[in-house]
């Protein structure tokens, strides 16, 4: 059965249209994660979806049942915010149990409830502390947690990790992949990170300008981008775009090829100048400007000798040059 | 709290100058006030800017007003009438501010300018209507009718201030607690008053003095014994020929005192709130 269905999701604010009919089914226990550039509409959808908004129209189901109208407190979800939104007043147990509270749980069964979590995401040393006496990744733990005891059947996040430090987010992503797989609860993630999406979606839901452009698994979105706007979006740095005369000579409006698909040598298909090296170690990121083309990255594995200043071609590997038509769609074949 | 300036000494050499100029300017009056109320009537007349001394010293003014058993009465009344209508205007003000800033609605900014006007429209003016109002419903003589007054007259400013610091609450925090259940009465009082004080506090203070001031409404709708207020207390020693300067003076000192206190009760809250934001 469906764990959340969306059909035909629509939201205006005033004149201005932010989602233009939404379409989505996730299966229990999936992860889903929603990527697309500020402003696309994901945290809209996804308060929606938590009933902290109305759609303008459409339908949102939940576990099969019509959702419409229904507060947020009875749709059996839970959300964890990017601020934390920790009870500034109340411990770290009695953020965990309040909404326990409210529905009436008896009290014993808050405590080991509370417990539980507390025990999965080590919390029990604070469990006293007041959130302005924790750190910005225990505050998030404890979001987490109060997320959690609630045992929603539907989770949703957005940008849970954002405001934390990359060390730190690292450590919680993977957190957060382990508690899905105990829990096998369903999670609805928002985030901007490439990482992030890449990493704990079963399903990566890409949306633009309110609509849903693709939605596949990582790899499918990866290696199959169904738009132009999907191949830049997903993979890091983002996909080399041509147009032009390039372009038309393979019959297509525009060409591209990711940064890790170049190969660098003396000669090949274009051929420009090195304006900038970033040495990783692992990887060595080139950035090429071609004439009358633009600049490229090539990002090639290993340390490799070129420096600024060397002129090298580029060539795409074989059948991984990606050809798009007029409207921005990939073409086959 | 530490914070460095940038500013040169000269600029804060002036700014503090005129600081201290400002200050000298408002308390001047209330000290003179002050150091009058304990010197005999001659001294007063004699040299008006000089401290008591041992020959001028006199408690002539304090044992008038306290020896008349009624300024007790005054300072009881005023008492409820400002904190009743501070109550008022601080509860009715934040449940309004809230529901402007959290709720969006058909006519909700024309609603918010409209509660607003009444900052630039002086509420005397409707005295004669107020009036009309108070002898229809049969409230000239108590304290309800001063309550209403000052609570209509209070809201404007109340309802402006705290819809901006309503604003800079966390829309997460409301959020996440009406995903665990809070009703919105709850999520008011438990999670937004709370992190409200500092603008509170500040309303507060804003709206307590000249409510504890006033002397028009208590002359015109509630001048009898029972309800008399301080300031309207005070008036008996003023009169058309002579006046009792001492009980005056000692009657206007004593008359500080209930709002000193509120005002330090209020002052830790109100620092934090006029800074808020200022420094972070
Ligand atoms: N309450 C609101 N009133 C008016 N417009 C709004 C409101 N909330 C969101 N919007 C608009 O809706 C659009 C989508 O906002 P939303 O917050 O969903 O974007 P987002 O995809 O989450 O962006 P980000 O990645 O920056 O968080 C934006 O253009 C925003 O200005
Ligand atoms: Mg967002």
């Amino acid at each position: 059965m469906d764990s959340l269905q969306l059909q035909n999701i629509r939201k205006s604010f005033g004149s201005m249209d932010v989602l233009k009919g939404v379409e989505l089914d996730v299966t229990r226990g999936e992860f889903v994660v929603f990527v697309g550039p500020s402003g696309c509409g994901k945290s809209t959808l996804l308060r929606i979806i938590a009933g902290l908004d109305d759609q303008t129209s459409g339908d949102v189901r939940i576990d099969g049942k019509l959702m419409n109208g229904v507060p947020p407190a009875k749709r059996g979800i839970a959300m964890v915010f990017q601020s934390y939104a920790l009870y500034p007043h109340l411990t770290v147990a009695k953020n965990m149990a309040l909404a326990l509270t409210q529905e009436g749980v008896a009290k014993a069964e808050i405590d080991t409830r509370v417990a539980t979590a507390a025990a999965m995401l080590r919390l029990e040393a604070l469990l006293d502390r007041r959130p302005s006496e924790l750190s910005g990744g225990q505050r998030q733990r404890v979001a987490i947690g109060r997320a959690i005891v609630r045992q929603p059947s539907l989770f949703l996040f957005d940008e849970p990790l954002s405001n934390l430090d990359a060390a730190l987010r690292g450590g919680t992503r993977v957190e957060i992949a382990k508690l899905h797989r105990q829990l096998g609860a369903t999670m609805v993630y928002v985030t901007h990170d490439q990482i992030e999406a890449m990493t704990l979606a079963d399903k990566i839901v890409v949306m633009n300008g309110g609509v849903v452009e693709q939605v596949g698994r990582p790899l499918e979105l990866y290696n199959r981008p169904a738009t132009k706007f999907v191949a830049g979006f997903i993979g890091s740095p983002a996909m080399n775009f041509i147009d032009g005369a390039t372009a038309a000579r393979v019959n297509a409006a525009a060409v591209g090829v990711r940064p890790e698909h170049l190969v660098v040598g003396r000669d090949g298909s274009w051929s420009g100048t090195i304006s900038h090296a970033e040495h990783l170690g692992a990887d060595t990121m080139l950035y090429v400007e071609v004439p009358e083309i633009g600049l490229f990255t090539a990002r090639i594995p290993g340390d490799v000798a070129h420096d600024v200043g060397d002129i090298v071609g580029l060539t795409p590997q074989e059948g991984r040059l990606y050809r798009f038509d007029r409207e921005g769609r990939t073409m086959t074949g | 709290m530490m914070y460095t300036t940038r500013t040169s000494p000269l600029t804060r050499g002036v700014v503090h100058l005129v600081l201290v100029a400002y200050t000298l300017l408002c308390i001047g009056p209330v000290l003179l006030v002050a150091i009058n109320s304990f010197k005999s009537r001659a001294a007063i007349f004699r040299s008006p800017l000089s401290l008591p001394d041992a020959t001028t010293f006199d408690l002539i003014g304090y044992r008038t007003v306290l020896g008349q058993g009624v300024f007790a009465r005054y300072f009881l009344n005023s008492m409820i009438v400002t904190l009743g209508s501070l109550g008022c205007v601080l509860l009715f003000g934040a449940m309004a501010a809230f529901a402007l800033s959290e709720y969006r609605f058909k006519g909700n900014k024309l609603l918010g300018l409209y509660l607003s006007l009444g900052i630039m429209v002086p509420i005397r003016l409707g005295t004669v209507a107020i009036l009309n109002m108070m002898v229809a419903s049969r409230l000239v003589d108590t304290h309800l009718a001063l309550i209403l007054i000052y609570t209509a007259q209070g809201l404007p400013v109340a309802v402006f201030i705290l819809s901006e610091f309503m604003q800079g609450i966390s829309k997460d925090l409301k959020d996440a607690g009406r995903i665990d259940g809070l009703s919105e009465y709850t999520i008011f009082f438990r999670l937004v008053l709370p992190l409200m004080r500092p603008a509170v506090a500040t309303v507060a203070v804003f709206t307590m003095i000249p409510i504890w001031n006033d002397l028009w409404f208590p002359l015109i709708v509630a001048p009898g014994e029972a309800t008399k207020t301080v300031t309207l207390g005070a008036q008996v020693f003023i009169g058309q020929f002579v006046t009792n300067w001492n009980a005056v003076l000692a009657a206007l000192t004593l008359a500080i005192v209930p709002v000193l206190v509120l005002y330090l009760l209020f002052s830790r809250q109100l620092i934090r709130g006029i800074t808020a934001g200022a420094v972070k």
